[in-house]
């Protein structure tokens, strides 16, 4: 008796750490993507032109105004009613629920990430690119050298916090079948039946994933630091939007 | 070929209730998760150790885990609480929680321990002087609270408070996942009825589109009330 339980207990753990790797593949494979889409979104929003702006703003207000589920089970059910897809050379991609997964993820990232990125380049002082321009600076070079450099070192604390939330986002994978971290509980819940044991137990590997994540964003906004910058502490701003 | 489609193919009138449920979730969630936030937020800058330790670990746990994993555990962990309870009286069998107040215990807590970081942040925020002003004009400390301190953290938070709330109204759908009848779950069934997720899936996407843009104009009158005669400090 006591070596068949922990032997469930050893086997178990192992799915779940199992689940817990899926999981950070999941968040760090969406969170590449979308933040690679959430840069010419996030230049779309600030343009000068309209006709530029407008979808930028569209996509955003999309992506962001629906929840999360939709969005996965759009890009899983959804697209697979469609025998276009179906016989496409994107289905290998499209019919597997890890793919669909990263996609919906991404998708929903970017949107939240070209904001943040938005609200940096925003926060850059006007006399800064006044002065880009007095040094002859063309707009490209002013947006490459100046501002996008500028914004991304004051988006870094927002930039963590989207981190962490992608992380638990990645919990919904579980509804299109995955077994990451959230889906390996269920399963194993629905063998054992120790339904509160087994997703503290998740609950609180997430709970360390998050702290690293804290801890990382915390240590590459000392080394981007400048001489002279302090780290503002306050609760309520920068950090304190971190888990305080 | 196709006959003109009803609404939603005859299924507009179960989204339409499912709309409902969802609102109704959002609406009693947000009570209780404001009556948790601003709990916290005293717990948090209380003078006593305990209170704030607990209030801490309150809202880092709930924070750094997925809300669909918060609305698994309330509803199972609830489930099994009770069947334990009942087996000490010697009824047995499988009791399962109503998953709208599952949903609404789930969402409050998630709520609450973000509102109470929103609010503890808007407390700080308002000068120590504009109590002592209160005080020194005769007023006591219930109405310096009430008439002076309040206000102004409500206009602070009140930003904040409506992110929070934007995001409440998206994170109903994961009730879906414990069988709760809102806007999610039946659309699912409607598509597990006509096999075509993709209008389906859409049309719900729409549905809560619309919910956000009106919560977002609510959020922007409020917002306009409560800084009204500060326009001038911009």
């Amino acid at each position: 008796m006591m070596a068949g339980l922990q032997g469930i207990a050893v086997e178990s753990t192992a799915q779940l750490l199992a689940g817990a790797w899926l999981t950070v593949q999941l968040t760090a494979l969406a969170m590449l993507a979308g933040t690679t889409l959430a840069f010419p979104l996030a230049l779309m929003r600030t343009s000068r032109h309209g006709w530029l702006r407008a979808p930028a703003y569209g996509y955003v207000f999309f992506f962001r105004g629906t929840p999360l589920l939709v969005q996965i089970f759009l890009v899983y059910y959804g697209l697979a009613q469609f025998e276009t897809v179906r016989d496409s050379l994107l289905w290998p991609v499209l019919g597997e629920a890890y793919w669909c997964a990263i996609i919906a993820f991404s998708l929903n990232t970017a949107a939240y990430t070209a904001e943040i990125i938005r609200g940096g380049m925003l926060a850059v002082p006007r006399g800064e690119r006044d002065a880009a321009q007095a040094l002859g600076f063309s707009h490209w070079q002013e947006i490459r050298l100046i501002v996008l450099p500028r914004a991304v070192r004051q988006a870094l604390p927002a930039y963590g916090n989207e981190v962490i939330l992608m992380l638990k986002g990645s919990a919904l994978a579980s509804t299109i079948t995955l077994l990451d971290l959230t889906g390996v509980a269920r399963t194993l819940i629905a063998r054992t039946y120790l339904a509160v044991e087994f997703f503290a137990l998740a609950g609180l590997i997430y709970l360390l994933l998050t702290l690293l994540i804290v801890r990382g964003v915390r240590a590459l906004e000392r080394r981007w630091a400048r001489p002279g910058q302090a780290i503002e502490t306050v609760p309520g701003t920068r950090h304190g939007d971190l888990l305080a | 070929m196709n006959e003109p489609p009803a609404l939603l193919l005859g299924f507009g009138a179960q989204l339409a209730a499912g709309t409902l449920v969802t609102a109704g979730l959002a609406g009693a969630s947000l009570a209780g998760g404001l009556l948790l936030g601003i709990a916290g937020a005293a717990a948090r800058m209380s003078h006593r150790r305990l209170l704030r330790t607990a209030a801490r670990a309150y809202t880092t746990a709930v924070r750094g885990v997925p809300e669909l994993l918060v609305v698994l555990i309330v509803y199972f962990g609830a489930s099994a609480a009770i069947g334990r309870v009942a087996a000490l009286f010697g009824v047995t069998g499988f009791f399962e929680l109503n998953p709208f107040l599952a949903g609404v215990a789930a969402l409050s807590l998630t709520f609450g321990a973000y509102a109470a970081e929103v609010l503890r942040g808007a407390f700080l925020a308002v000068p120590p002087g504009q109590t002592e002003a209160a005080y020194s004009l005769g007023l006591t400390p219930a109405r310096a609270f009430c008439h002076v301190l309040l206000p102004q953290v409500w206009r602070t938070a009140l930003p904040g408070l409506g992110n929070l709330f934007l995001v409440l109204l998206k994170d109903t759908s994961l009730v879906s996942v414990v069988g709760l009848d809102e806007l999610m779950r039946k659309s699912a069934l409607a598509v597990s009825y006509t096999q075509q997720p993709f209008p389906f899936y859409v049309a719900a996407a729409f549905i809560y589109l619309g919910m956000t843009a009106v919560s977002m104009a609510g959020i922007q009158v409020l917002e306009r009330r409560a800084a009204r005669g500060m326009e001038w400090s911009g």
